[in-house]
Order: structure tokens, then C-alpha cells, then sequence
């Protein structure tokens, strides 16, 4: 089992799916490519042959935000969502819900941007389940939970 | 799948299915390794046993636990389904990137 890419999943708590990867680039970039929708149109795909077909963001605290990805034959898949904190080039959280209400109930995504020598690492935490769950997860932020990363469960797949 | 992540999320359940990657082990030989008592380590046991992710069987006077694969290998392959997506979208990003450094570039050049 291998680990190809630099992209790494890891579950910091049974609520959470988390990813982080290596970017060679400076963070105000991924941060725009990130928070500008003609960009993110470019490569925010969905599934093998979605494509995002509307990206609307109100980027302000409070703002709304609106993406759809559709593979060109019937049901297009709809996903709309709030700004919660905006903080270029660091931080970006959002909440989201989809159409197709199949997370039970809305999600809350963080998005933290780390900078090094001209490239930046994001990463990019899913947190899943109810809002009494969610807060109290933020608040005792990650370090509960073990991590069980990509790398150390396919080293365990192994034995 | 959900089962699974919980009983995993558990930092002593966690350092169980650690130990028993190298070989099944006595639930004796696991309280020593992990320094929690006895029926700390039988809770947990029992939990990971719930989830499938162990299997116990007993030899004499010792119950001995072994790793069952199945539900980590529905977890490996979920997350990697999730991991595959994602790689080729942040692929895509790169190339967005690639694009906006050059333009940066070049902007920067005709300011000075």
C-alpha cells in the first residue's frame, strides 16, 4: 500500500476527515485560488466527470456562498453554505449543506493556510454531525482523538 | 465504517490495534505494555471486539486477542476513494497556481 501523492487524509476525531498537502506556491495565491470563484471553477471538480458549473461567493463574515457540480446528465448535485471567518491568507471556515441533505445536517469546514519558504501547506478539516457536537469539538480543538493517518493505516493494513 | 472510526478514536483503543499489529497478544501482556488496569483494558477490549476489529480466542487460562482486518480495510478504502478525488482536484489547483505565480511575476517586473 503506498501513499503516491503528497496529499494526506487523515481522521483526527471520529467527527473529522482532515487533509493536508504541499503547494509550491506562496499562501496569498492558494488563498485566492481558493476565494475567487473564476479560479476555483478550474479545478474544484467533483467525482470523475463532475464539473463545477456555478460558483457564487459572498466573501464577507456572514456572506453566502453557492456551488453546483453537474456531469451533464441529470441530477446535478447543489451545495450552499455561510462564510464564518475570513482571514486572508490564513484561515478560511465555512459551513455547508448539501441539496441532498446526506451529511445529516450541515458541515463546517476550516481551511488553514501555512506558509515556508515560498509554499504552503492547507489544510482542510471536514467536520461532520450536529452542532452541539461540532462546537464542543472546537473547542477542545483536535488534540483529542487519535490521528490515525493514511500512512500509519495502510502500515497496519500491512501486518 | 462509523463504528469503526469511533472504536478508533479512542486514544488506549487506539494503541491496542497499534500492539496487536505485530501478533496477537494476551489481555496480561497488553495491561503491562499500556500500564492501564485490567478491566480498563477489558472495556476496551470489548468495544474493539463490538466494532469487529478483534477477535479473542481463549488458550488455557488466557484469553488472547488478534487483529481482524476487514473493517480496516473498509476504512483504507473509503478514505482513499476520498483521497483520490481530492489528489486530482489539488492537481488541477497546481496548475492554477503555476499560473498565477507567472502572472505575478511578470506584473512585478513591469512595476519596477
Amino acid at each position: 500500500m503506498k501513499n503516491s501523492g503528497t496529499l494526506k487524509v487523515t481522521t483526527p476525531s471520529d467527527r473529522e476527515v482532515a487533509m493536508t498537502r504541499l503547494f509550491d506556491a506562496p499562501r496569498h495565491l492558494v488563498f485566492e485560488a481558493w476565494t475567487k470563484p473564476e479560479l476555483v471553477k478550474r479545478w474544484l471538480y467533483g467525482p470523475e466527470d463532475w464539473r463545477l458549473v456555478v460558483c457564487k461567493m459572498n466573501l464577507k463574515p456572514g456572506g453566502g456562498l453557492r456551488f453546483v457540480w453537474s456531469h451533464g446528465k441529470g441530477e446535478d448535485m447543489g451545495m450552499s453554505g455561510v462564510f464564518r471567518q475570513i482571514a486572508p491568507p490564513e484561515r478560511l471556515v465555512f459551513s455547508e449543506i448539501w441539496d441532498e441533505d446526506w451529511t445529516d445536517g450541515e458541515t463546517l469546514v476550516t481551511i488553514v493556510f501555512t506558509e515556508q519558504a515560498g509554499k504552503t501547506t492547507m489544510t482542510q478539516t471536514v467536520l461532520y454531525s450536529s452542532r452541539e457536537a461540532r462546537d464542543a469539538a472546537l473547542k477542545t480543538g483536535m488534540e483529542h482523538g487519535a490521528a490515525v493517518s493514511y500512512d500509519r493505516l495502510a502500515e497496519l493494513l500491512k501486518s | 465504517m462509523l463504528e469503526t472510526l469511533q472504536a478508533l478514536a479512542e486514544p488506549n483503543r487506539f494503541q491496542i490495534v497499534e500492539l496487536l499489529r505485530d501478533g496477537p497478544r494476551p489481555v496480561g501482556d497488553m495491561v503491562d505494555r499500556l500500564g492501564l488496569r485490567q478491566p480498563q483494558v477489558s472495556k476496551h477490549l470489548r468495544v474493539l471486539s463490538d466494532a469487529g476489529l478483534v477477535d479473542v480466542r481463549v488458550d488455557a487460562q488466557r484469553r488472547i486477542y488478534a487483529l481482524r482486518p476487514a473493517p480496516l480495510k473498509e476504512l483504507e478504502a473509503w478514505i482513499e476513494r476520498y483521497r483520490r478525488i481530492w489528489e486530482v482536484n489539488f492537481q488541477r489547483l497546481d496548475a492554477v497556481l503555476d499560473e498565477l505565480k507567472a502572472k505575478e511575476k511578470k506584473r512585478g517586473r513591469t512595476k519596477r
